[in-house]
């Protein structure tokens, strides 16, 4: 794999993680939504789009959206989608070490077999 | 950490919303596209009746709306989950797409991508044994 293939798959994997981890933190940030009424589902969102990280977030993740496209003009699929599969690992990593969270060996083991499994499905 | 059983019930059903919404809105977009046909000509023109032709279509919207289900259920069910939950949970969707595939679209499915389906499965499982939220609320 070349340099510019390595440059870009690491922008996938870790612009789409780094970009589902900041708007997992800005929605964090809004609290925990109790009432699902249309009015009130509105107003949270328009409150999520007031905080910085969902911007940074959706900014991130269009980063890793162009990235995909152009990796897969000289990549194949077959290549470039299990490798995403690495994305699991890398959130559980993130979610741990940058959002804090208590990932035990149990979530561990499942995130590994979600990612081994994501592999098979496209290699199938 | 104890989870209360309302907190697993909700964050279930919004996954549940994520994994049958989000594919469904990828194979209604393929499908609504497949009859408009590959994309030949990059002019501003044939963009244009390219749009025309794509959101006149039916599917295309019922997958725009499908999507657009996804995201808000995505966003709303992070505002109190883990991330590390909630990204492996919702690679259940592999196994609606499997499903969808050869159920809807009349696709085969290899045995070794039913054996992918299935690891994904027992590792969602593993993590659905987690309680969803190991972080203080604020």
């Amino acid at each position: 794999m070349t340099m510019r293939g390595i440059v870009f798959l690491a922008s996938i994997v870790l612009g789409g993680t780094a970009g589902d981890l900041c708007v997992s933190r800005a929605m964090k940030h809004i609290g925990e939504v109790k009432n699902f009424t249309p009015r009130h589902l509105l107003r949270v969102l328009l409150r999520a789009f007031r905080v910085g990280w969902m911007w940074l977030g959706l900014a991130l993740m269009t980063v890793a959206f162009f990235s995909l496209l152009a990796i897969l003009s000289w990549e194949n699929v077959s290549f470039v989608v299990p490798a995403t599969a690495l994305n699991y690992a890398v959130g559980a990593l993130g979610a741990r070490f940058l959002l804090g969270e208590r990932v035990s060996a149990k979530r561990w083991g499942g995130v590994l077999l979600v990612c081994c499994g994501v592999a098979l499905v496209w290699y199938g | 950490m104890k989870t209360p059983h309302g907190l697993r019930g909700k964050t279930g059903v919004l996954i549940l919303v994520m994994v049958v919404f989000g594919p469904l809105g990828d194979v209604l977009l393929g499908k609504g596209m497949k009859p408009i046909g590959a994309i030949t000509s990059w002019s501003p023109t044939a963009f244009a009746h390219l749009f025309t032709r794509a959101f006149s279509s039916a599917l295309i919207w019922c997958g725009i709306g499908s999507l657009l289900l996804f995201l808000l259920a995505h966003l709303l069910v992070l505002s109190w989950a883990d991330y590390s939950f909630v990204q492996p949970a919702s690679a259940t969707s592999y196994l609606v797409v499997a499903l969808l595939g050869v159920l809807w679209l009349g696709e085969a499915v290899t045995a070794m991508r039913w054996t992918g389906v299935l690891t994904i499965c027992l590792g969602v499982v593993l993590v659905g044994g987690t309680p969803p939220r190991t972080t203080a609320q604020g």
